[in-house]
């Protein structure tokens, strides 16, 4: 199917299906239970889920295949979102535009930096990039402020020229990021017995998106041109005397992944029409890192997984209080209770990142391939389970 | 006039004289040894054949044209491979994909976007490959991950790597070092077969005597980073000068 | 010229903590060969060491002062703590007043056990892991340990004074023989450059003149061939470890009246460390120090109002900027060694 060969089809297709019915899945607690708080399949953050995935999936075909670590991917998303929101301002509402120009300007800008930094490699390519990335971060603070309102961010106003579409609605309003003519904010609620899904038109705007990108991903996983990247990543000396120039093998990787990044940032201002330069602090590059790995560096699904799961744990455990644990924890006796509820409490709530820290140590640690990894093992210990033939079951290396 | 034409070339590392004129012409269709002492500037001379240093002065031409200056990917786009002293393969990939990368680079010169097209649809690159695999016998492993392969095999397989790329010539940095007697014979013999089979130019670097003279039509003997003689096998053997270099003084 | 006295002064205490923390990340690498991405929380825990000492000298009980009545005739209660008790209320607001200087004893210990504990704990099994492995861990390490911090003493800075006859400016324009009240230098900072001062030279003597430091330093050159002479390398290299984090605490102990200790100050100097370590040049610790104080001086050169009307904005980039021109002219650093990182 599409060029794919039965494995990677059929991964696609089970990706396709997971984001087709997202909105169910992520809410598998009726509305008002004890449980509804672990509800994800709200719009705000199923967008998020996707957009970052994009993100992560780009950041892969650079660090995954190359080896190339940059701590600077965030640079490329800001670009992304000020370049969405200028079409915004000046052109229409249309996202179409907004995310081409985004994708476009995110590669010249990745284009550059790539030039520069990969002329270095190892931990000095990580600090080039990190240093390009603040470098763009802090002026986008502050000098640029013309182009990138400083402070505040970037926002749309009333008096933008917006030449192609009206600069206000008839109502008087800012008009929203839209399809020709469909919202992104336009949503459809289904409630069934005790549960409420919603169904939001930027969400499956984003998901099929995001579905072209992995199936792109996977292509370049598959093609020659990931094969030599992986080669890259392998044995540069040897790349070198096959009569192969590692160099343009890696800034196309770098182009790439920094336009996957301006993608996500495209997307992100064209779900909220706003951009500001936190988008590119270094904690932002770091999140993707984090993203990466969590979900399996140089693995299809993996980046998506880590996205998902980051982005899950930031917007639902940073929300758990300890009243909620209180409650949980109500049927053991009073004094186990506050014990529990004290010795947990640290890592949930603000604490998440504690918990996001230690996990991502633990992976980094005991599962260098990530959550696919993990999976990978844990099917093989329950294939061998099931096979109960312990002579014959061989530990293959994990690919 | 020589394939590979070295003339009077000189490298210098800070206060020692690792190539001090030296003078070599590789003729095509010959297997060229160079022999010498630890020290000699065997390895040096290979760099600068290779582009990973360059000479201080002098000249090297290869098939009429210069190769100082140049890259090591833009020599071997010229047609030259080499075998590293400890094989240099992909390790993170399997046996077929080590294949295929130097077929690319012969195909499609030193980069190539392919656009998105899978490499299982390469079908003719993936038989030539897989011919390459099948001569020297390594075709059962072709889906290993060969980093887990034996040294013999990993050699083998970085020599069926550069062998695939049709080159003109074909450089060895002591392709036997460090292996059992029978593992040597077996290069020996692949070398033999290699050399039959293709037109192929080659120029080998080694310790072993049993080897240089198994295989070499031409010897030169640096020590000191000069050459001392160039000459037959047969010539070589009973040459004072060689004994000197090799064994001192006193012999 | 009193202008470039004043920058260069102002470049001195900022100079000085990049230069410390950099010493640090280059001993370890130099001598561990790792990356270390939680050095900057080192420095942050550090900084923290002043602040926990100085709130528990500060920990008091309530005595009822009959002497004395409140607003509303009751006794009065006052706050009395309990140093007071122990040394009398004199020394004890003295030792109150010193806390900051007093914590430096208080953190050498402390830090060279979190050094060793994270090098037997973790670092140790990442010697053979590649580079992009040890970044990632201690990345993650880091968070973690700045997020312990944020736990136990909330995001906000914590105003740690110093103390009172350090606080205020005096005239160093004078001292030297400029007009009055053009070079006005806060005291601390002046404190904090010499400070620095006497722990970089007390390094570079450590490793200079001690058959501890020769060894740390042939190992640092070469690594199997000192293993091999039979020398324990590793134990040598866990105190190294425990020292660098040592100097990084001290860094920050001394550096909390400067600026307000918060969870992610440790960060905050981080990416400017690796900065000024690879314009120094990876392994080369005069090359830390050098880069460090330029740097820094460079920095407050940047800010100046003069510099910042013919390029806006350079003040907040020059450190980046001047990183990006280094690698890629000198690749290896101001003073770095050939072979380290060259892969």
């Amino acid at each position: 199917m599409f060029g794919l060969d039965k494995k990677d089809a059929s991964l696609l297709l089970i990706v396709a299906v997971l984001v087709a019915f997202a909105p169910f899945l992520l809410n598998p607690f009726p509305e008002g239970s004890a449980m509804a708080q672990f509800n994800a399949g709200y719009p705000d953050l199923m967008q998020r889920f996707v957009i970052f995935g994009i993100f992560a999936i780009g950041f892969n075909i650079l660090f995954g295949l190359t080896g190339y670590l940059s701590f600077g991917h965030a640079a490329f998303l800001g670009v992304g979102s000020y370049a969405a929101v200028w079409m915004f301002k000046l052109l229409s509402m249309n996202v179409l535009p907004a995310i081409i120009l985004a994708v476009i300007t995110a590669g010249i800008f990745a284009l550059i930096i790539g030039y520069v930094s990969l002329r270095r490699s190892g931990i000095y390519f990580s600090i080039l990039t990190l240093a390009f990335a603040q470098m763009s971060f802090a002026l986008a603070y502050s000098v640029l402020t013309p182009i990138t309102g400083g402070e505040t961010g970037l926002q749309l106003a009333l008096d933008d020229p917006r030449i192609f579409g009206s600069a206000t609605t008839a109502d008087g309003n800012i008009p929203v990021p839209g399809l020709f003519g469909l919202e992104m904010r336009d949503s459809m609620e289904l409630a069934l017995g005790g549960w409420v899904f919603t169904f939001n038109f930027g969400y499956y705007f984003c998901a099929i998106i995001m579905l072209v990108a992995f199936y792109l991903s996977i292509r370049i996983f598959r093609s020659p041109f990931g094969m030599m990247l992986r080669a890259v990543k392998s044995n540069q000396q040897r790349l070198n005397y096959t009569g192969l120039n590692p160099r343009p093998y890696t800034l196309a990787a770098f182009v790439i992944s920094g336009m996957y990044a301006g993608l996500a940032g495209g997307l992100m201002a064209s779900m909220d029409p706003l951009a500001g330069a936190e988008r590119m602090f270094w904690t932002a590059s770091g999140e993707v890192v984090l993203m990466t790995i969590l979900g399996g560096v140089g693995t299809l699904i993996g980046p998506v997984l880590g996205a998902g799961m980051i982005k899950y744990m930031e917007n639902i455990i940073s929300k758990i209080n300890s009243d909620i644990l209180h409650g949980w924890f109500a049927f053991l006796p009073d004094g186990l209770e506050d014990l529990v509820v004290t010795m947990i409490y640290p890592f949930i709530g603000k604490g998440w990142h504690l918990t996001l820290g230690i996990v991502f140590m633990l992976v980094v640690i005991f599962l260098p391939g990530g959550l696919v990894e993990g999976g990978q093992r844990l099917a093989r210990l329950m294939g061998r389970k099931k096979a109960e033939q312990p002579k014959s079951a061989k530990t293959e290396p994990a690919e | 006039m020589g394939l590979l034409e070295v003339k009077d070339v000189n490298k210098r590392f800070g206060g020692l004289q690792a190539l001090g004129n030296v003078n070599l012409s590789v003729a095509e269709n010959t297997c060229h040894a160079i022999i010498g002492p630890n020290g000699a500037g065997k390895s040096t001379l290979l760099n600068c054949l290779v582009g990973k240093l360059i000479p201080d002065t002098g000249s090297v031409m290869f098939d009429g044209q210069s190769v100082l200056g140049r890259t090591p990917f833009e020599i071997n786009q010229m047609g030259i491979s080499r075998v590293f002293q400890t094989p240099e393969i992909f390790g993170d990939l399997t046996v077929m994909e080590n294949m295929l990368i130097p077929c690319f680079a012969k195909r499609d010169g030193s980069f190539a976007l392919h656009g998105i097209r899978s490499v299982m649809s390469e079908g003719e690159l993936r038989d030539h490959a897989e011919q390459m695999l099948d001569d020297v016998n390594m075709l059962d492993k072709r889906n290993m991950h060969s980093a887990s392969m034996s040294r013999g095999d990993k050699r083998r397989l970085e020599m069926a790597m550069c062998l695939v790329q049709n080159p003109k010539l074909l450089l060895l940095d002591e392709p036997t070092a460090g292996m059992a007697r029978a593992d040597t014979n077996n290069t020996i013999d692949l070398l033999k077969e290699i050399k039959e089979k293709r037109n192929i130019t080659i120029a080998i670097i080694e310790h072993d005597m049993h080897v240089v003279f198994s295989l070499a039509e031409r010897i030169t003997v640096l020590a000191q980073g000069t050459p001392l003689v160039e000459d037959t096998p047969e010539n070589i053997k009973g040459h004072p000068k060689v004994k000197e270099a090799y064994l001192g003084e006193a012999a | 010229m009193d202008a470039i006295i004043l920058q260069i002064l102002n470049g001195l205490d900022k100079g000085s903590a990049y230069a410390l923390i950099a010493l640090g990340l280059t001993l370890i690498f130099g001598t561990l060969g790792v990356v270390n991405f939680a050095h900057g929380a080192l420095f942050m825990i550090g900084a923290f060491c002043a602040v926990t000492l100085s709130k528990l000298l500060t920990l008091s009980h309530t005595v009822i002062d009959e002497t004395r009545t409140d607003f509303l005739g009751n006794p009065l209660k006052v706050e009395v703590p309990y140093v007071y008790d122990v040394f009398g209320q004199a020394t004890g607001d003295a030792i109150i007043d010193w806390a900051v200087p007093l914590s430096i004893l208080f953190a050498i210990p402390v830090m060279i056990l979190i050094g060793v504990v994270m090098e037997r704990g973790l670092i140790k099994h990442f010697y053979k892991r590649p580079h992009a492995d040890q970044i990632l861990v201690t990345f993650g390490l880091a968070i973690v340990l700045q997020e312990i911090i944020k736990y136990y003493y909330g995001a906000n800075p914590i105003p740690t004074p110093a103390p009172a006859a350090f606080v205020g400016s005096f005239d160093f324009g004078a001292l030297i023989g400029f007009e009055p009240g053009q070079i006005i230098y806060p005291y601390w900072r002046l404190v904090y450059f010499a400070f620095a001062a006497v722990i970089i030279a007390a390094v570079f003597a450590f490793l200079q003149f001690t058959t501890f430091g020769m060894v740390v330093r042939a190992g640092m050159a070469d690594r199997e061939t000192v293993g091999l002479l039979g020398i324990n390398i590793d134990k040598r290299f866990t105190i190294m470890f425990g020292l660098a984090a040592a100097v990084a605490g001290l860094a920050g102990v001394m550096y909390t009246p400067i600026n307000s200790p918060n969870y992610h100050m440790g960060m905050d100097f981080l990416v400017l460390s690796f900065v000024v370590v690879v314009v120094g040049g990876m392994g080369s610790l005069p090359g830390a120090v050098l880069a460090g104080f330029l740097l820094g001086i460079l920095e407050s050169f940047a800010s100046m109002r003069e510099v910042i009307a013919i390029i806006p904005g350079i003040n907040q980039v020059i450190i980046y900027l001047v990183a990006i021109i280094i690698l890629l002219t000198r690749p290896r650093g101001l003073m770095g060694r050939k072979g380290v990182m060259e892969d």
